[in-house]
Parts: C-alpha cells; sequence; structure tokens
C-alpha cells in the first residue's frame, strides 16, 4: 500500500504545508520532523518558485524568502533525502509546473521516486493538461494530484474518476490565504466526488485553524493548511518548528474528536 | 493556425488553476460563436471605425527612405488610433466579447500602461466596471498614464509582488481573476496566457496585417519584402504578421527588447535568451535560470519588460516563419529621436524597437525592395523617461 493510501486508512488526515527553505533548510527539516511526529498524516513541501500565481500574500512571502536564500530543486532533493533518514510520513512535492518541466520532468520525477515523494501538486496542471507529466508519474508510481474547485461543476465527475492518491479540493475562490468563513457548498462538492471515486479527497485553502480544519474534515476525509504554518514561520523563523509541531497537535486533535 | 487544444506546435495550452478552467472553456464557447456572428462582426467593424479610427494610415517614410538609402520604408501607424496604440483593437473585440457573454467588469494587466488605458476607455464606453493591475515600478515611469485611466474610471491597482513589472502585473490579474469569476472578464492585453487568449487576441490584431495587405497592393500593386514589429508578448507583431504568414516571400521580423544586450542579464529578450518552459498558462520560451525560476528581466521600455514570449510566436520561431531579432536600449532610444527628427514622428519606445532594426537593415537593401515598420504606438508617454536616459532631469 502506498503511504499516502495507509495515511487515508487511518481516519480523517491532516496535511500541512511548508515552504522548503523558508527562513532556511535547517528549520524546514526540524519543522517538517515536528509535524510527523505531532500526528501530521502527509507533509505538503513546496519548491519555491518565482511567480507563485495560485498563492497568497503570506505564502508569496514564504517564496520569495526561500528563493533570496539560495534555494534550489537540488538542495530540496537533498532535504527530503535527509528527511526521509528520519521519517517514513507520506511527503508530496507541491510547485509550479515550470519547476518540474525546467528540471527536465522525467529527471525530476525519477528523483522523486528515488528520494522517497509520493505526490505530486501542481496548482497550474489542470486535468487538460495533466498528459504532461501522468505517464512519468505512473511509471515512477508518484501520484499526480487532481483538484476540484468551486467553479469545477461539471467537470468534477470527470476529474474524480481518474484521480490518484487523493483528490485536493480547493475550498474558495481565489488564492491561499486564511478565511474566516468558507461558504462554498464543499459537501455538494465532496458527494459528487464520492459518486464517482472511491480515491480520498481533502480540502485546502483558507483554513485558519483546528476548529475550522475540523469541520473541513467531517465534511470530506482531510484538511490541508498551510498560509496558517506559514505565517507561523514568518512570526518565528527559526524559532518555529516546536511552535508548528503543537499547532500540528492541536490540529490533529481537532480533527480526531 | 491554432490547434483545436490551443497549440501553436508544441507551445499554448492553459496551465492554469482548476479554478480558471470553465471561465476559459466559457470563453472559448462564446468566441466560437461570436466571432462568426455577423450582427457581432458589424459592431465590432462599426467601433473599430468610428471609434478607435481605423483603418489606420500605411504611410509612405520618404524623408527616412532616401535618409538611408535602401528598400522603400512604410509605417503602419497603428499610433494613430484612439488611445494611441494598438491596443484598442484588441480591447475592443474583448471588451464586445465580455459584454456579450453578460459580464459586467473588466480587468487587466499593463505594462506602459497603453493596455491599461484601451481597457479603461472600452469599459467607460461599454459601461463596464475596470480595475487594472500594475507593476508598482511602472506606475513611476509611466506616472501619466496611470492618471489617464483614473480619468477613465478605472481602479488602478499598484503590484508590489516579485519585480513590480508586467509579469507581477500578469500574475496578480490572474489572482484577481480566480477571485472573481462571475461577473469578471480577464481583458488579456498581448498574444499569451491560456488558450483561448492567444487565439483571441491574434484575431482581434490581425485588422493590422489585414490593412496593410490591402494599403499596400493598392499603393504598391504588391506585397513588401519585410514587416517588422516590437515584441513583447507580441501581439503588435502578430497582428502585423498574420495575413502575411502563407506569404513565404515576405520576410516576418519581430524586434525584442535586448535592454543592456543579450549578454547581460538586463535584457527582456526571450526567444534569443531564454529557453522553453511553462509559465502564465502557456507552454512558450521564458527567460529564466537553471531550475526554472522566472527571470527578472529589464528593457528601458515598459511594454517589453516581458519574460516570455506568445505562442504562436514560438512556433513561427521554431519553424523559421519569422526571425527574431534583439534591440538594445541604445538603439532603441536612437531610432525614437530618428524617427522625431526624420519623419516629424515620436514613435513608443516600444515601436523604436522595429525602427530600430529597418535602420539596420534597409540600407542593406536594394532600393526597390519595401519595408513595413509596424509603429505599434505613439512616444508621448515616453519622452520624459527619454530624456531622463540623455541626462535631462525631467519628469511628468
Amino acid at each position: 500500500m502506498s503511504r499516502i493510501k495507509n495515511a487515508f486508512a487511518n481516519g480523517k488526515v491532516f496535511i500541512p504545508f511548508i515552504t522548503c527553505g523558508d527562513p532556511d533548510l535547517v528549520t524546514t527539516k526540524k519543522a517538517v520532523l515536528e509535524m510527523a511526529a505531532n500526528g501530521a498524516d502527509i507533509v505538503e513541501l513546496g519548491i519555491p518558485f518565482s511567480d507563485p500565481t495560485a498563492e497568497g500574500p503570506v505564502i508569496q512571502g514564504a517564496n520569495l524568502r526561500a528563493l533570496s536564500g539560495g534555494v534550489t530543486t537540488d538542495k530540496v532533493f537533498d532535504l527530503v533525502r535527509e528527511i526521509r533518514r528520519e521519517t517514513d510520513i507520506a511527503l508530496c512535492f507541491m510547485t509550479y509546473a515550470n519547476v518540474v518541466y525546467s528540471y527536465d520532468a522525467e529527471k525530476f520525477i525519477n528523483t522523486c521516486k528515488e528520494i522517497g515523494i509520493d505526490g505530486l501538486i501542481l496548482p497550474d496542471l489542470p486535468y487538460e493538461e495533466k498528459e504532461e507529466f501522468l505517464p512519468l508519474c505512473k511509471a515512477c508510481g508518484v501520484d499526480l494530484i487532481s483538484f476540484v474547485a468551486p467553479t469545477s461543476e461539471d467537470r468534477i465527475a470527470m476529474i474524480a474518476k481518474e484521480a490518484t492518491g487523493f483528490i485536493y479540493v480547493v475550498s474558495s475562490l481565489g488564492v491561499t490565504g486564511m478565511r474566516s468563513e468558507i461558504t462554498t457548498d464543499l459537501p455538494k462538492i465532496v458527494s459528487v466526488i464520492r459518486a464517482n471515486t472511491d480515491t480520498p479527497c481533502a480540502i485546502g485553502f483558507g483554513i485558519s485553524g483546528p476548529e475550522q480544519a475540523a469541520k473541513m474534515a467531517g465534511i470530506s476525509d482531510g484538511a490541508i493548511i498551510g498560509s496558517a504554518i506559514i505565517r507561523i514561520l514568518e512570526k518565528e523563523g527559526k524559532n518555529a518548528p516546536e511552535m508548528i509541531g503543537e499547532f500540528t497537535k492541536a490540529v490533529k486533535t481537532a480533527i480526531m474528536a | 493556425m491554432t490547434n483545436p487544444n490551443g497549440r501553436f506546435g508544441i507551445h499554448g495550452g492553459q496551465y492554469i488553476p482548476e479554478t480558471l478552467m470553465n471561465a476559459v472553456i466559457e470563453l472559448e464557447e462564446a468566441y466560437n460563436h461570436y466571432k462568426n456572428d455577423p450582427e457581432f462582426n458589424e459592431e465590432l467593424s462599426k467601433l473599430f471605425n468610428e471609434y478607435a479610427n481605423r483603418p489606420s494610415r500605411l504611410y509612405y517614410a520618404k524623408k527616412m527612405t532616401e535618409d538611408l538609402g535602401g528598400a522603400k520604408i512604410y509605417l503602419k501607424r497603428e499610433d494613430l488610433n484612439h488611445t494611441g496604440a494598438h491596443k484598442i483593437n484588441n480591447v475592443l473585440g474583448q471588451a464586445l466579447l465580455a459584454k456579450k457573454m453578460g459580464k459586467t467588469r473588466l480587468i487587466a494587466e499593463t505594462g506602459a500602461g497603453q493596455h491599461g488605458v484601451a481597457t479603461a476607455t472600452a469599459a467607460a464606453l461599454m459601461g463596464m466596471e475596470c480595475v487594472v493591475f500594475m507593476g508598482e515600478e511602472d506606475t513611476k515611469r509611466q506616472a501619466l498614464n496611470v492618471y489617464r485611466m483614473r480619468l477613465l474610471g478605472a481602479e488602478v491597482i499598484p503590484v508590489k509582488s516579485g519585480t513590480a513589472t508586467l509579469k507581477d502585473a500578469v500574475s496578480e490579474a490572474m489572482r484577481e481573476w480566480t477571485n472573481r469569476i462571475e461577473d469578471t472578464h480577464y481583458c488579456l492585453g498581448s498574444v499569451m496566457g491560456p488558450h483561448p487568449f492567444p487565439t483571441i487576441v491574434r484575431d482581434f490584431q490581425a485588422v493590422i496585417s489585414k490593412e496593410i495587405k490591402e494599403q499596400m497592393l493598392e499603393a504598391e500593386g504588391r506585397l513588401p519584402d519585410a514587416v517588422i514589429a516590437c515584441v513583447g508578448g507580441g501581439s503588435n507583431a502578430i497582428g502585423s504578421f498574420y495575413h502575411f504568414i502563407e506569404d513565404k516571400e515576405v520576410a516576418l521580423i519581430g524586434c525584442e527588447a535586448a535592454g543592456r544586450g543579450i549578454d547581460t542579464f538586463e535584457t527582456a529578450a526571450t526567444i534569443n535568451t531564454g529557453r522553453l518552459g511553462i509559465f502564465h498558462g502557456m507552454k512558450s520560451y521564458f527567460c529564466q535560470d537553471q531550475f526554472g525560476q522566472i527571470a527578472p528581466v529589464y528593457s528601458i521600455s515598459a511594454g517589453l519588460d516581458y519574460p516570455g514570449i506568445g505562442p504562436e510566436h514560438a512556433y513561427l520561431h521554431d519553424i523559421h516563419r519569422a526571425e527574431y531579432v534583439a534591440i538594445t536600449d541604445e538603439e532603441a532610444v536612437q531610432a525614437f529621436e530618428y524617427l522625431a527628427k526624420t519623419e516629424g514622428i515620436i514613435p513608443a519606445i516600444e515601436s523604436a524597437h522595429a525602427v530600430a532594426h529597418a535602420m539596420k537593415i534597409a540600407p542593406t537593401m536594394e532600393k526597390d525592395k519595401i519595408i513595413v515598420i509596424t509603429v505599434s504606438g505613439r512616444g508621448d508617454k515616453d519622452c520624459a523617461a527619454i530624456a531622463r536616459y540623455r541626462g535631462e532631469e525631467i519628469y511628468e
């Protein structure tokens, strides 16, 4: 069983996100290990990109901080190699199509397999363009994660039927970032997904803390949190890992309750 | 030339968030319907002629021709259009389409401000709300255009992220579109972005080459030997090239902004210095580093200061149908001054890149050869910046 499938086999999952190298790779490693130790089920590792068009200001800031610190794709691969020595948690890369394409997609995805990356999340790769990387991902056993958005409507069934790993359900219109309220009819979206596939789905975008995460995980199979974690890094810098661990524990406890 | 899936050879496509997919599908369906609708075309052609002042003149630049002593030079005067640039062609088309689709709000990105001004103009004309995203750096370089947009009733949002120039304005407009789709049309200003934008914008700009062809046949009884236009994203260039693509005897030349030189990092010459990538919804050539990070490009021209190029240009380059040359800031400024002094026409600094290349090749050509230069816009907006480039402390 793949690590992602395994993660969803034990009840509701929590998927925290972190941008690699914000503020430095040592801090990222510590934070990921704290997440793993405190109940995270899958960790989304962001490879920074110069122009992250799907991100709100908070994660944009993390991308720029990481890049100005000199982080590169190769350095992120090395980070994953180190992390893999210490944990067997499911890991996904979250980045943009050009980071994969420009590296040489075959080399990138082969490396994912070699270093133990389980899934690839690319917000600028919709269903229509997934053939760009899907054959390579399939050959390497890396799940190419599909997105469903509030505007997907008649596309949900088509996307769900071919999805593997898990389905990333975008909670709201717009970019990533914390929201006080999520108004999309998510139960309806999730019911269409479930009518078309056994692949689990997790909700992300705009989830600010434990309470909202519990609500979202209640509707689906899990919750994804990014900006709220980046906020901790923004404020605490190198001292953030421990607090991220506490935050992870609080979210996981809430969604399991 | 567009394949059914929005590809030009390997270029193009729809590399955008799922949130936007139904919006671009809706746009494609609406466009496919209206482009063949006689009523739509009649309305658009009326707007082109009565409002935008089309057809634009094809002017024989006699003094310039005599001075350079080679090929005969014609200028396609897009600078004489309402709002002072070719941008109005695309904007009138898209605004009319958006209106037919029931949209009430236009958003746009702008570099030099010409596309923003054109969008604000069309929004005012059609009674639509308008929000323009402009890199903060560009709002300083083109302060007068910011005022113009506001005067026309648009809201201008300075974009501070990234390099605070055109690419960041595009990213921010895309973000805003994912945030508000229902009532909003993203009026993209160039032949770039996800399908169907490169095709829609090209079709609305193709009026330029359609007119050049008719006017040239009338004036000279034959086709030109070369058509030269500046290229950022490439909308005035593709508009100037389109109806000549099948006429293989007509050389098509795009002039990119070399900035301080293609051997420096301060350049925006995508074909000359970039490589294949995926960005802003399309596969094409981009200025980027070895890890795919988009390069912070530079040009004296805010309108050419973009790290990518439209997918149809990338394809024309691949099949060697068009040639893409790089023109430095200094060459463009010299051409800007030259056209002003020689013909009494102040071109946009963007268009001056095309003029500069014609100045290089015209003297090497026989006198019976003909060159058409598209003067994509007028240069009033650039006067203060060029004065400063020449050491005069003039501010708008």
